[in-house]
């Protein structure tokens, strides 16, 4: 950059060549780990959500658990002699100690393990009895011995293992069966209905049909703002615009109306034919697309006679392509969040929700459960196709946002 | 910078017989083009309008439609009258002032973090800040429903291993008694935690903000470095007034975005704003009243006084526009 020499006659002391490059590099590092800092608090909600999804449905809500997947450690003995055992008392009148010769066993048995302050993790054979002084007896399978502690394993913490499980998948897929509160319960909707797998099909066709549509619809309208000179284009470009602006309160209530009258509520039409219009955003990026490309083909093609149709779709289309993704993709997504319009027109009919709504019904009927980690697995089948298609394409949806949002 | 489109070379050569012929196909062209988005904009967005104005004048009830009288203004009086209208306002003005200035300034804030010169992995950075934009806002708000929890969530744990840390320094040592709030079951949290979610909606703000700092001319800074400006006055004299046409549209996006708040909370706290009407937004006593009710007439009334709130805040904003934002020369 140019600004090093201007630099120079401001500052006074001129720095060495190595300070100057250490001086960079400090500052480098500190504005990155700051910056590095920031997003991973910012991103930490879905870090979360990950370690939740793939955690234990019991340990999850276990206090003092550790915040990665995990379950309790346990200890199984086989070795008999490892895991017999005397217990005792003290004998309140000579205040020694006196053995109860019968032996006790727990060889096969699934030992809870404890963080034993001092000792690490031991597995608990025989627990503290305040009333007969009776220790603490531990196993230390690393050592293959027994150790006798004075403690009440109640105020020791347990001790955990890493674990990944997958449970709480199938507990959201299979969660069809398991609905015992909510609006409705599994019976009134005729049995299963079908959980995840219908909400996934639901929404493929909704935003699916509606994509082609709303591509389609955006592709012609944007051709006729951008290559025809008419009265009043201008005027109805702003007008484009502003049904941006426009809150989709005011026209709600009198669509549902209509939808309502021509029998189309309790039916997908209304989340898919509106689109069908060309949507104002979709426009705008299209036609902002199209002006950039060089109108010398177009002007070749129409003194050879062509139509403004086969024009469209033999030149603008094949130049379009990243405008074009990027829009079926912004519908496509757009479909699978929209919430409001599949709220009102589906009332009732789980089995034709998309994923947005089955995701609020599952979490709204689920939540009493107490089990955060299907929850948090819910989400995760809600949102992993659309982050990772984002990543795939970021680019493409990046750019698209900056398209329509500064060249107004 | 809009598009100049005078350079149509079919002028130059043509007759002018010819030139009105081209006017004309390119009128009647033009029209069939636009058509869909016409007769979509009458049939979804022009009628519906004009219904919905007529509809908040009446009693239209969705269960009995034949019963529909004229009431005149008794819908807006109802407003004005009814408590949970009046508490649905309040909340949504809570709202509003708690979360615009935070989340643009917390957009501003990042776009000018990934565009240090000196930060590496840019891209990184800019991509992490804005993938929450695209994850569905059901998953996002159940998200951070858990994350937030105040017996489980990792906030909870976050908040007070902090403040646990900063007990053990002198003089704050009052800090380790600090217990995290329980945000959604805290009459006075669930609106703040509404706003912290919405912080995950940032990214189009700060795209929109780094598009508009990178079109600030560099001669600019030089220029003003050469004067002696350092950087905070670089950043107040120079970057403010070049991105104030971005802050504009912006923070008018954000506020007509504020007046639409419906699904998250819908999500978080049902559609009686839980806790204790805590959260109940203007938009879901909206949808109380044309749906859990149904008294569609009333419902329009209160979507047309929206309306009319988002159109008057926004016809000041760009009245006002021409003092405190600076368009650069002939741009516009």
């Amino acid at each position: 950059m140019t600004s090093i020499a201007m630099e120079v006659p401001v500052r006074a002391k001129p720095r060495s060549r190595l300070s100057r490059r250490l001086h960079k590099a400090w500052s480098r590092g500190s504005v990155t780990l700051v910056a590095a800092g920031l997003c991973a608090l910012f991103i930490l909600p879905l870090i979360y959500m990950f370690s939740a999804a793939f955690d234990d449905s019991s340990t999850i809500i276990t206090p003092g658990a550790p915040l990665y997947p995990a379950i309790a450690k346990t200890y199984t003995c086989t070795d008999a002699t490892l895991c017999s055992y005397h217990t005792g008392y003290i004998d309140v009148s000579t205040g020694k100690w006196v053995v109860d010769p019968a032996v006790q066993s727990s060889v096969g048995q699934e030992l809870p393990v404890y963080q034993v302050p001092g000792h690490g993790d031991l597995a608990l054979l025989a627990d503290h009895d305040p009333s007969t002084g009776q220790p603490c007896i531990f196993i230390d399978s690393s050592a293959n011995k027994q150790v006798a502690v004075l403690v009440s394993s109640v105020s020791l913490s347990q001790a955990w293992q890493f674990h990944i499980t997958l449970d709480n998948f199938s507990t959201a897929a299979g969660w069809a069966d398991k609905i015992t509160s909510g609006y409705v319960t599994s019976s009134s909707l005729g049995g299963d209905f079908g959980g995840f797998a219908r909400f996934f099909f639901n929404t493929f066709i909704i935003a699916g049909v509606g994509t082609i549509g709303a591509t389609i619809s955006a592709i012609i309208v944007a051709f006729g703002f951008a290559r025809f000179r008419f009265p009043g284009r201008d005027v109805l470009f702003l007008v484009l615009i502003g049904t941006i602006l426009l809150p989709f309160q005011v026209t709600l209530i009198p669509q549902f109306i209509i939808f309502n009258a021509i029998g189309w509520t309790g039916t997908w039409l209304p989340l898919i034919v509106p689109h069908y219009f060309a949507n104002a955003y979709n426009v705008f990026l299209l036609r902002q697309y199209f002006l950039t490309l060089p109108r010398e083909l177009d002007e070749a093609a129409m003194i050879d006679g062509a139509s403004p149709l086969r024009i469209l779709m033999f030149i603008i289309i094949p130049q379009s392509w990243p405008a074009i993704i990027a829009v079926l993709l912004f519908h496509f997504f757009f479909a699978w969040n929209d919430f409001l319009a599949p709220l009102i027109y589906l009332t009732g009919k789980p089995d034709l929700y998309p994923i947005a709504i089955g995701l609020n019904y599952f979490n709204t009927t689920f939540r009493v459960n107490n089990a955060p980690s299907a929850i948090q697995a819910g989400a995760l089948l809600a949102l992993i196709l659309p982050v990772v298609i984002f990543f795939l394409a970021q680019r493409v949806f990046m750019r698209g946002v900056v398209i329509s949002g500064v060249e107004k | 910078m809009g598009f100049v489109q005078d350079t149509d070379i079919r002028t130059s050569s043509a007759s002018p017989k010819r030139k009105l012929n081209m006017a004309q196909r390119d009128t009647a062209w033009g029209f069939v083009f636009l058509s869909p988005w016409l007769i979509g904009l009458a049939l979804f967005t022009a009628i519906p309008m004009i219904v919905s104005f007529a509809l908040s004048f009446t009693d239209f009830n969705i269960l009995s439609p034949t019963h529909t009288h004229f009431v005149g203004l008794a819908n807006y009086q109802w407003m004005l009258a009814d408590d949970l209208t009046q508490q649905s306002i309040f909340i949504t003005l809570k709202f509003a002032i708690l979360s615009v200035p935070l989340t643009i300034f917390t957009a501003l804030g990042i776009a000018l973090l990934v565009n240090q010169k000196l930060l590496a992995g840019k891209r990184v950075f800019r991509t992490l800040f804005f993938m929450p934009v695209q994850i569905p806002l059901v998953a996002s708000v159940i998200v951070w429903i858990d994350f937030l929890n105040g017996n489980t969530g990792w906030l909870k744990f976050l908040l007070e291993s902090v403040a646990h840390a900063l007990g053990q320094l002198p003089f704050l040592g009052f800090m380790s008694s600090f217990s995290s709030p329980n945000w959604f079951n805290d009459d006075s949290w669930a609106l703040p935690g509404l706003v912290l979610i919405g912080l995950w909606g940032i990214g189009t703000m700060m795209l929109i903000f780094l598009a508009g700092l990178q079109s600030v001319p560099t001669e600019l800074y030089e220029a003003a470095r050469v004067d002696g400006a350092g950087a905070w006055r670089q950043f107040r004299d120079v970057t403010l007034p070049m991105i104030s046409p971005v802050f504009f549209y912006n923070l008018l996006l954000l506020i007509i975005g504020t007046a639409q708040y419906f699904t998250q909370v819908y999500v978080l706290a049902g559609p009686l704003g839980n806790p204790d009407h805590q959260t109940y937004v203007y938009n879901l006593n909206l949808y109380n009243t044309a749906w859990g009710s149904n008294e569609m007439g009333r419902g329009c009334a209160l979507a047309w006084f929206m309306f009319l709130i988002v159109l008057a805040v926004s016809v000041i904003m760009f009245r006002t526009s021409a003092r405190w934002v600076f368009y650069a020369g002939a741009d516009r």
